[in-house]
């Protein structure tokens, strides 16, 4: 915590439980008189919106696993019968459907607003990798959520991750039916989905915990990447940030139930109202939105990388595009924390923002679509600038804007005049613009 | 190697594609005005009722709603819903409806199996006991169940509708179906074991007393049963949305006092 704890306990029963375990102490130094610095915008609200979600799948979730049914022939059906028989059902399996959605928005921002401000610099490099590992895991759930309703897209949707695991070399086989409990996606796998993705979230709020608590030791960053100098910096998280983080949280939560309510499967996929048929490909299998740029990563890779086919190559670029997110905070060599200050790596920012939405794009698309026609082939078939090439090419920018742009702009770049202190900034040339 | 074999099947399965369907051949689903549509539209008594009819004349020849209870046409919301005989299981309508059909049950205390007339406890029974029996019967096609069947198509409501509808259209040169199967451009592929079925006069609506006549043309008895299938695919809509109206006001109402709360509390700070 920063500086000294103010918390003086009143009644006779909270000096007792605090000389024993003073955890009223601990909520009070960390949620209510935790100095924040002053100037936080809304990028800052998505904290809170996120443990908000947290809550709300693990509590949306442990009511309809009393519902649910984990089994090949039962799954599909016992999830209807929770929208059709079970008083509210609906509500809760639309809350939980879609929340797994909000979240990855919510998640999305916040790491975005990570990136941007480089929340990810010393001395928050745990934080960040801590976060990493949050998103990793909330990843995991996600998957095996969107398996347990066991529709055509749960299955093969399943059977294709799954078989990523499969490209790794010698173990690559026997892991896979290891992970299976079989010789494809069956009935062990959808027990075992089932049990996983009822223990991840729990282990979810265990790295929350750490998350929270290596944010409590340095202190929020800022838009300035300034570190906080005085008192006059800071603002008792209480009532300053416990109202703006509500607001900013209802707000989020109002667009979230106008879409459980008024477009609950507008996020989804209308093959998984068919039940699971393993003797059935769909045409086109797509993972959840939300893993829709890493799909377009994996699918990018084409071509054999000297040993290494096409297929691993795939596994191994998904795969490192996460894993690159570790090493973040050494790539970036840049002294300056917010890119507000750096002219040239804002604007490479904002081109990374809009690949990884276009990969998004594209990961929904098939690789072969074209989306510039350019004359025919041989063959009278057109032929042009296909989805493919284009997620090649974003692939290549991802990846060159961890491993190029950030470990050169450090060097080469020459960043604007900063204020010298977080006050000075509010009260300087920023005070006549509004904080949102 | 499993992947590859998936990839293979999915890479024959675009392949074959252009074969039976040519390129921009297959029609977008036609718009159309629903009761249900937009944020507060609800379903009409009488379309669910005559869909209903056309369900269970037609439809339900070949296609099973296994989801479906005759309960569920007496609930809230359902087509005979009745609001003095909240409790379907005592609705007259739903227990009438049920009568007509001979259940299977069983085994009795000799352990034997019985028919006796449906309760509404009772699922809507299916015409095929099995999936090989009802491929035997359709040309090898397996018609589908249709108890979700407005979610479980891209296009929804408006698809099956244009479907339904859709066997008007001359067959291109280029597309040669088998004997038993028929071309309907909204269909993926182009041709389907399904034939027209709501053909003039398949069904007769009856009109209840004081109630409008309606006529029973094609484009009336899709309209009727797509809104049908559309309430059976989700029979919670109009509660989901009437929920939903209340939830989304109070939602409103407290940004705005939060709102005000958090400008009070930081007018007096510099940020």
């Amino acid at each position: 915590m920063s500086g000294p704890s103010t918390y003086e306990p009143k009644t006779g029963f909270t000096r007792w439980l605090d000389s024993r375990l003073p955890i009223v102490r601990l909520g009070w130094d960390s949620f209510v008189d935790f100095p924040t610095p002053r100037n936080l915008n809304y990028w800052w609200t998505f904290g809170g919106v996120l443990a908000i979600f947290l809550v709300l799948q693990i509590i949306t979730g442990v009511v309809l696993a009393m519902h649910y049914v984990p089994h090949v022939d039962h799954a599909f059906d016992s999830v209807e019968r929770i929208r059709r028989d079970v008083p509210f059902g609906w509500l809760l399996q639309y809350l939980h459907a879609n929340g797994a959605s909000f979240f990855f928005i919510a998640v999305y921002i916040h790491m975005f607003r990570g990136l941007y401000y480089g929340s990810y610099k010393a001395p928050r490099e745990l934080l960040w990798i801590l976060g990493v590992v949050i998103y990793l895991l909330m990843m995991a759930t996600g998957f095996l959520g969107y398996t347990l309703p066991w529709g055509q897209m749960s299955f093969w949707g399943a059977t294709v991750i799954t078989n990523l695991f499969g490209a790794i070399p010698v173990v690559g086989e026997a892991f896979r039916e290891w992970l299976w409990g079989g010789f494809s996606v069956g009935g062990a796998t959808l027990n075992r989905f089932f049990s996983l993705h009822y223990l991840l979230p729990f282990v979810i709020a265990g790295v929350v915990g750490l998350h929270i608590w290596a944010l409590h030791v340095p202190g929020n960053g800022n838009p300035t990447g300034i570190e906080v100098k005085t008192k006059k910096d800071t603002l008792p998280f209480h009532p300053y940030y416990t109202v703006k983080d509500g607001f900013a949280i209802i707000a989020f939560l109002t667009i979230f139930l106008g879409f459980v309510f008024f477009a609950p499967g507008v996020l989804g996929h209308a093959d998984n109202s068919i039940p699971a048929d393993p003797l059935v490909t769909p045409s086109h299998i797509v993972p959840e939105w939300y893993y829709l740029p890493f799909y377009a990563i994996l699918r990018a890779i084409t071509f054999d990388i000297g040993p290494i086919d096409a297929k691993l190559g795939g596994v191994i670029a998904m795969f490192g595009s996460i894993g690159i997110l570790f090493v973040l905070p050494w790539l970036d060599t840049s002294p300056i924390r917010s890119m507000r200050y750096r002219p040239i790596a804002r604007w490479f920012f904002l081109i990374f923002v809009v690949a990884c939405l276009l990969l998004g794009w594209c990961g929904a698309k098939n690789p072969d679509d074209i989306i510039l026609a350019m004359g025919t082939d041989g063959e009278g078939h057109a032929t042009g600038f296909t989805v493919l090439t284009l997620a090649q090419i974003l692939t290549a920018y991802y990846f060159a804007y961890f491993l190029v742009v950030l470990p050169v702009l450090g060097f080469t770049e020459k960043p604007k005049a900063r204020p010298v202190s977080i006050e000075a900034s509010v009260l300087g040339d920023t005070a006549a613009r509004p904080a949102e | 190697m499993k992947i590859s074999r998936i990839f293979a099947v999915s890479a024959a399965l675009l392949l074959s594609a252009p074969v039976v369907a040519l390129e921009g051949e297959q029609h977008e689903p036609e718009a159309h005005d629903w009761s249900f549509q937009g944020p507060l539209g609800t379903f009409n008594e009488r379309e669910l009722q005559r869909g209903f009819q056309v369900y269970q004349e037609v439809c339900a020849a070949c296609h099973s709603m296994d989801l479906m209870s005759f309960r569920n046409l007496g609930e809230a919301g359902g087509p005979f819903y009745n609001e003095d005989v909240p409790n379907p299981n005592d609705n007259e309508v739903v227990r009438w409806i049920a009568s007509q059909y001979v259940i299977e049950d069983g085994p009795d205390d000799v352990g034997d199996m019985f028919e006796r007339p449906g309760i509404p406890a009772d699922r809507f029974p299916a015409p095929y006991p099995n999936q090989q029996a009802a491929r035997a019967s359709n040309g090898g096609a397996y018609p589908p169940d249709l108890s979700v069947i407005t979610k479980a198509r891209t296009g929804g409501p408006e698809y099956i509708r244009s479907l339904l509808l859709g066997y008007d259209y001359e067959v291109p040169h280029d597309v040669s179906p088998r004997p038993g199967q028929y071309y309907n451009p909204y269909f993926p592929g182009g041709l389907l074991a399904m034939g027209p079925q709501l053909t003039e006069g398949r069904v007769s609506y009856t009109t209840p007393e004081g109630g409008e006549e309606v006529e029973a043309t094609p484009e009336q008895m899709a309209h009727d049963v797509v809104a049908f299938l559309t309430w059976a695919s989700e029979p919670r809509m109009v509660e989901r949305k009437r929920t939903g109206i209340a939830v989304l006001i109070f939602m409103l109402v407290l940004c705005g006092l939060t709102w005000l709360a958090y400008r009070q509390v930081w007018s007096d700070q510099e940020h």
